[in-house]
């Protein structure tokens, strides 16, 4: 377990403010921010790169604030990789085994081993600039595994990737999570974290905003930013089933009809407050998704209004202020909420 | 006459060089090529001049002299012993300069080139005058029967005091060039400083401390200032080609001067040749 208390660092034009955290064993913590919002920083922190102008860092219970880089085991794989580049892909991966305890006798087994988990196993005689970025990623990974670290710490591991090499990485990720490893991955991109995370900060400008499940923190945005930030207010959890031939999303208390017809599995369904209309009558249109319920809340959002309706899960709309006097909306309206099926994306988790 | 033909032969060579591989004739390439070719040629004229007027019998004689090949063989393992024995301070200082804020550091940095910019003769005063027989440390030297007064140990203390610059600053821009993150991630995997140094920082500048070290053996074996004022004898080959100026004349030195340079050249060649393939490597 990692365990952040007040966590303050003033750099020349930037500073972690007053960080609190705990990342518990065996989870998949995603740290969620812009760049320059302070998350790669932060891991630097906890790897002992900068020594914290207050507060303290636990882990496994035991303070670590002072103790050296070397003797934290959190193991740091940086976003561009850092391999060596005067050592093979072999070297690379050895490195953390000859300041170990581990006798010579087994380090080519274990080598091997990790070699045919993270898929490298033909690439151990080259060197590091003969390597693809998505090879040199896994080596890294592969490198930062070998010290059995207390906690993996990623920065950013899957910006440099294509999609298809994206979704291999994911996989590879939760199968090393799965196996009981504790991970805080940091990223920009809120999809990657919802398809990842057991649990997730939001950090902005050095401070963090919200931290719990993904999906408490996609649903109930704390802060106008984590809003932006996702670009999704309407973030539901559930299942895909199949109704009628049909994949259907479904929560706990609605249904929600896809476009995709690929989606299977367990994940979330997230519409845009701007894709969902509100009417008095029920809508004879093309949008699959049409729900009744009742107006909780108005709020002037600029220029516009965000409506908020609970119709079995709370929806957010946005509508213009010319709408909003032709509707002659009130709180506690009886109103339909739609949109299209087309407009719900599908994060599989 | 010989200056004159080399200059032609040379400006023909560059008017015909010109037009091989220059295909876009600009006024401005060519002025560059002019002034930049006359300073080549004033940099290989004199000594492809000095090749040409000695003659082969001059040199097959030079080369049996036994004062003369003693005195390569003396400037040749002195400046190696140099660079040698001072790598084992000056990469660590390099390594502390390109790596660790301390105080001072500016005036540190201005010390270390001192040596380049002082008159040699004058860095020959200054160590004999911290060596000699009634200072401490000559005294120190003495008692345990080692004399730096005309003896190769005050040479090797003259040739490194002027050419220590060359290695601390290659080295220090070697180290500087390696990624910190690099060593940071060594530290990350549990490496402890010693071994990041070792493993990481040191191969990794590798190449920018080798041609240090080649350019400090370079300069410690072509040093003739310090050393004269430190120990006219054994005599350095820089020392002998003066003294045999002083005493025969021009063409009595000639032939050591050939000698001796295509030695260096030599050595050069093949020291570049081998640390380029370990960089390679």
């Amino acid at each position: 377990m990692i365990e952040l208390k007040n966590i303050s660092k003033k750099f020349r034009n930037f500073s972690l403010k007053s960080i609190n955290l705990q990342v518990e064993q065996g989870s998949y913590f995603v740290l969620l921010g812009n760049s320059g919002s302070g998350k790669s920083v932060l891991l630097e922190t906890i790897a002992g790169f900068y020594s914290p102008d207050s507060g303290q860092i636990f882990i496994n219970k035991k303070d670590v604030t002072n103790l050296s880089i070397a003797k934290r085991k959190t193991a740091l794989v940086f976003h561009d990789s850092a391999l060596f580049p005067h050592l093979t892909v072999r070297g690379n991966l050895m490195y953390s085994l000859k300041t170990g305890k581990i006798q010579r006798s087994k380090w080519d087994s274990l080598v091997n081993d990790m070699a045919s988990l993270t898929e490298v196993s033909q690439l151990l005689d080259r060197y590091p600039a003969k390597l693809s970025g998505g090879e040199k990623q896994r080596v890294a990974l592969g490198r930062a595994l070998l010290q059995k670290p207390h906690v993996l710490m990623l920065d950013e591991p899957l910006a440099s990737m294509d999609v298809t090499l994206r979704s291999n990485m994911r996989s590879l990720l939760r199968k090393i999570n799965r196996s009981g490893q504790t991970i805080i991955h940091v990223t920009h991109d809120f999809e990657e974290a919802a398809m990842l995370a057991t649990e997730i900060a939001v950090i902005e400008n050095g401070s963090i905003m919200q931290c719990g499940k993904p999906a408490h923190v996609f649903q109930s945005p704390k802060s106008e930013f984590i809003a932006r930030f996702s670009g999704y207010k309407n973030f539901f959890e559930g299942n895909i089933v199949n109704n009628n031939g049909h994949s259907v999303f479904r929560t706990k208390n609605i249904e929600i009809v896809l476009s995709d017809s690929e989606a299977v599995g367990y994940g979330f369904a997230a519409i845009r407050s701007e894709d969902v209309s509100i009417g008095i009558e029920k809508p004879i249109s093309s949008a699959r998704n049409n729900y009744r319920g009742q107006v909780t809340s108005i709020e002037q959002y600029h220029s516009n209004y965000e409506i908020i309706v609970d119709a079995g899960q709370e929806f957010s709309a946005y509508i213009t202020a010319e709408a909003m006097k032709e509707l002659a909306l009130d709180v506690g309206s009886w109103v339909w909420v739609s949109f299209k099926a087309f407009s719900v994306k599908f994060i599989e988790k | 006459m010989l200056l004159e033909i080399v200059f032609i032969a040379g400006l023909i060579n560059f008017v015909a060089h010109y037009y091989g591989l220059m295909k876009n004739f600009s006024a401005f390439t060519l002025t560059l090529w002019l002034l930049g070719g006359m300073v080549l040629l004033f940099i290989a004229a004199p000594l492809l001049g000095l090749f040409l007027s000695t003659g082969a019998p001059k040199l097959f004689d030079t080369i049996q002299d036994r004062e003369v090949t003693r005195s390569i063989s003396l400037t040749l393992w002195a400046s190696m012993a140099a660079t040698i024995i001072f790598a084992i301070g000056a990469i660590p200082l390099a390594w502390l300069l390109a790596r660790r804020k301390f105080r001072f550091k500016g005036l540190v940095n201005a010390l270390i080139d001192l040596p380049i910019v002082i008159p040699h003769s004058a860095a020959g005063i200054a160590i004999l005058g911290l060596v000699s027989r009634d200072t401490l440390l000559g005294r120190i030297g003495e008692s345990m029967g080692l004399s730096f007064v005309s003896n190769p140990a005050g040479i090797i203390i003259a040739m490194a005091f002027v050419s220590l610059p060359f290695l601390i600053n290659a080295a220090r821009d070697g180290f500087s060039a390696v990624p910190e993150k690099l060593e940071k991630a060594a530290y990350n995997l549990g490496a402890s400083p010693m071994r990041v140094f070792f493993t990481i920082s040191l191969p990794l500048a590798w190449r920018s401390i080798v041609s240090g070290l080649i350019m400090m053996f370079a300069r410690g074996m072509s040093e003739f200032g310090a050393v004269v004022i430190v120990a006219y004898h054994p005599m350095t080959t820089p020392v002998l080609i003066y003294e045999r100026f002083g005493s025969f004349g021009l063409s009595y030195a000639q032939p050591v001067a050939v000698i001796f340079i295509s030695i260096c050249l030599l050595f050069f060649a093949l020291l570049r040749y081998f640390s380029n393939r370990t960089a390679l490597d």
